[in-house]
C-alpha cells in the first residue's frame, strides 16, 4: 500500500480512481497527564504525553482510513491530508483524508 | 500578601527554567539541523520529473510545547498594549523547527533523499485562563522519496 500526499506517484500511473477515503478518532486526554501538563506551563517545554497521545490517535485515524481504502480494493491513497479539530473541551478529533486509487 | 509571593515566586520559576529550556532547545535545534541538511524539505507539490526511480511514502512528526508561566504573563501584558508577542513567536518557531526535524529524522531513517509537499499544521491545544494559549501543537507531514 502507497500512502502519500502527492498528487501523483513518481514512474506510475493511475489506473483507477475510488474516490476519498478517511478515518477519524475522537480522544480525550486523562487527568495524570493534564496533571503533568499543569506543571509544565509554568516550566514550559515539551509535553511528550500529549505528543504520544496525539501521535497515537492520528495513527488510529490513518489505520482506519487505509482499512477503508483495502476494503474497496485500492493499492494506494493519493493526496493524504491531516486536520485537527475540537470537538469538546479536553477532546480532539484527528481526521484523516484522501484518494483511494489502483496504480499500474 | 501569600498570593503575591507565589505569583512571584512562579514567575522566577517560569523565568528560569523557561530560558533555561528554550536555550537547551535551541542549541539541539540547530544541531540537529545540521546533520539533517542532507534531507531537503520541498513545498512543492510536483515530485521531480525525468527520474521516476523512486518510492513514496508518507512521513510525519509533531510536538507538542507549552509556553512558561513568565512568557505567559508578558504575552498578557502585551495583550493591552498591543504589538509583537515574541514569547509565543519563539514558541512557534521552536515547534515548527522541531516537528520539521522529525519528519527529516524519520526520512533520513527510511534513506530517503528528499521530503515532498511538506505540510504543517498548528493546533493550540491547551487553553489556560482567558483563552491564553498555553500549548500548541505542530504536526509536519511530507511524502519522502526513496531511491529504490
Amino acid at each position: 500500500m502507497i500512502v502519500s500526499n502527492l498528487e501523483v506517484v513518481p514512474g506510475k500511473r493511475i489506473q483507477t480512481h475510488f474516490g476519498l477515503v478517511q478515518g477519524s478518532s475522537v480522544r480525550a486526554k486523562h487527568v495524570g497527564r493534564d496533571i503533568m501538563a499543569g506543571l509544565k506551563n509554568i516550566f514550559g517545554g515539551e509535553l511528550k504525553g500529549y505528543t504520544e497521545l496525539l501521535q497515537e490517535s492520528r495513527q488510529e485515524a490513518y489505520d482506519r482510513m487505509l482499512e477503508q481504502a483495502k476494503a474497496i480494493g485500492a493499492n494506494a491513497v493519493l493526496n493524504v491530508r491531516f486536520s485537527t479539530s475540537s470537538v469538546a473541551a479536553g477532546a480532539a478529533e484527528l481526521f484523516a483524508y484522501g484518494t483511494a486509487v489502483i496504480l499500474e | 500578601m501569600i498570593d503575591l509571593i507565589i505569583f512571584m515566586s512562579l514567575l522566577a520559576l517560569g523565568y528560569g527554567f523557561g530560558q533555561y529550556t528554550e536555550k537547551k532547545h535551541y542549541k539541539s535545534i540547530k544541531q540537529r539541523e545540521l546533520i539533517l541538511r542532507s534531507v531537503p524539505v520541498i513545498a512543492s507539490r510536483i515530485p521531480p520529473h525525468g527520474n521516476p526511480n523512486f518510492d513514496s511514502q508518507l512521513v510525519s512528526g509533531s510536538v507538542v510545547i507549552s509556553v512558561d508561566y513568565f512568557k505567559r504573563f508578558i504575552a498578557g501584558l502585551r495583550g493591552l498594549l498591543g504589538g509583537r508577542i515574541t514569547s509565543y513567536e519563539s514558541l512557534l518557531d521552536r515547534a515548527r523547527r522541531e516537528a520539521i526535524l522529525r519528519v527529516k529524522r524519520e526520512a533520513k531513517d527510511l534513506g530517503a533523499e528528499m521530503v515532498f509537499n511538506i505540510k504543517l499544521e498548528t493546533a493550540s491545544i491547551h487553553k489556560g485562563r482567558g483563552n491564553a494559549i498555553g500549548s500548541v501543537e505542530v504536526f509536519a507531514y511530507g511524502t519522502a522519496l526513496i531511491p529504490n
